[in-house]
């Protein structure tokens, strides 16, 4: 009975805090920044609130649903509505916090930073860096070309970058953290885990071909000064950026999560348990290909997919199967192949898709067989 | 001064720009910015992830967006 007041005050008095902290510095008139220890301070209060949101999610939605709206827990309504709410208020909180911890840790090796590591180093160090480089960075329009013809006019091998450009799409911060939650950290952990080591094999399968004919020849002729790193950002300037884009990633996927989280509490309450069982289609050998395949043309955000991917799981599909239908949407759409058609000739981006086809089907009949 | 805006177009190269110009005009500045979209010539200066800013000739921002505080600073 003692034990509750001391855990949950401390908790609660630290985010009360960081309004004071941090506001002398605003208010005060010489526009010296705010110093270090504030802002870690500051982290640290958003952390534990942040904590505390997520110890209290469930027994909050609990407290409203059933005691305050008197919502019965027996009926399909009663179980479909709690798990809705529930599902996605920790999932946003995954989202909102663990974006933040991976932008602000990324935030400290620029890419500019990452390329001079690469170049330079025994080619196995580049794939393994490659891998775990491309894994932390999102996949997104504005970038991928520019890093690729970072890359390649730098002196990167092409491998190396081809293995950069398989996981930075795969293995998707929004996709992994939303596994994680669904799913298990277990699973996500695997998947990290898998899609790199599927990047860096495929990476070395394609050096080992004169693929470099394929590259478009502009490239080549851009010639890079090294040493450019645009300045050295400042803790203050990483939480801004990190929040930034944060704020930038919630902004774009909380429709997708919503819709996502309500057609996988549909699926739950409505489809059978032994659906995909006595439909025969769990124990087919061509699941996980047709799975892949019918992933390809479909271009979707990753939030979207996740809860399906647990909710027909949940059902008895394999996990493999569910699985590489995510990771074909994810890492093989069109609007990516029409970006990368700017810097590749067409030869090469079709063994890239083959190369990641194949490396998607793996995993998955790795995860079907596991799981 | 001579002030370069690196970037393809994207929203974070439009916000840079827009902060820049402010950070010019709280300083009394009134230097045109020009705008680099071209993919090719915006790895010329060395960067890989946009946005970013070269002031006389050198890259002072690459991959992130500072306040107008933050520009003020450097471009004053």
């Amino acid at each position: 009975m003692s034990s509750t007041p001391p855990s949950t005050n401390p908790a609660a008095d630290v985010p009360q805090e960081q309004p004071v902290q941090t506001l002398p510095s605003r208010a005060g008139p010489p526009p010296s920044g705010p110093t270090t220890r504030r802002l870690v301070l500051g982290l640290l209060g958003a952390a534990a609130a942040w904590g505390l949101l997520y110890a209290i999610n469930e027994r909050l939605w609990d407290v409203l649903i059933f005691d305050a709206f008197g919502l019965d827990p027996e009926t399909r309504l009663g179980h479909a509505v709690p798990f809705f709410l529930y599902d996605t208020a920790k999932i946003m909180l995954l989202i909102i916090g663990l974006i933040f911890a991976i932008s602000l840790a990324r935030s400290a090796v620029p890419p500019e930073r990452v390329r001079e590591l690469i170049v330079g180093r025994h080619v196995a160090v580049g794939f393994g860096l490659a891998a775990v480089f491309g894994a932390i960075t999102p996949f997104c329009s504005c970038s991928s070309v520019p890093l690729f013809i970072g890359f390649v006019a730098a002196g990167v091998p092409l491998g190396v970058t081809l293995t950069f450009l398989i996981t930075s799409p795969l293995i998707n911060q929004v996709g992994v953290v939303m596994l994680a939650g669904m799913v298990g950290w277990h699973i996500a952990a695997l998947y990290v885990l898998t899609g790199m080591t599927m990047a860096v094999i495929a990476g070395v399968l394609l050096s080992q071909f004169d693929l470099e004919r394929w590259v478009d020849p502009f490239v080549r002729e851009i010639s890079v000064p090294t040493g450019v790193d645009g300045g050295k950002p400042t803790l203050a300037d990483r939480i801004e950026a990190a929040k930034a884009e944060t704020v930038d990633i919630v902004r774009t996927v909380w429709p997708y999560v919503l819709v996502g989280i309500g057609i996988g509490a549909g699926i739950h309450g409505w489809v059978p348990a032994d659906f995909f069982e006595t439909t025969g289609i769990a124990d087919s050998v061509w699941s996980v290909p047709v799975a892949t395949l019918a992933g390809v043309p479909l271009y979707a955000n990753v939030a979207g997919v996740v809860p399906l991917v647990e909710a027909v799981y949940a059902k008895g599909l394999g996990l493999g199967t569910a699985m590489s239908f995510m990771m074909s949407i994810v890492a093989l759409s069109l609007p990516a192949m029409i970006l990368l058609k700017r810097v590749m000739k067409l030869p090469l981006l079709g063994i890239f898709v083959a190369v990641v086809t194949a490396g998607i089907m793996a995993i998955g009949f790795l995860f079907d067989v596991i799981a | 001064m001579d002030i370069k805006g690196l970037g393809p177009g994207c929203n974070n190269c439009v916000t840079l720009e827009a902060r820049t110009r402010e950070a010019l005009d709280a300083l009394g500045k009134d230097a045109p910015i020009e705008k680099v979209t071209d993919t090719a010539d915006i790895m010329g200066y060395g960067i890989m992830s946009t946005p970013g800013l070269v002031v006389d000739g050198k890259v002072v921002i690459s991959g992130r967006g500072p306040s107008v505080k933050q520009l003020t600073g450097m471009l004053g």
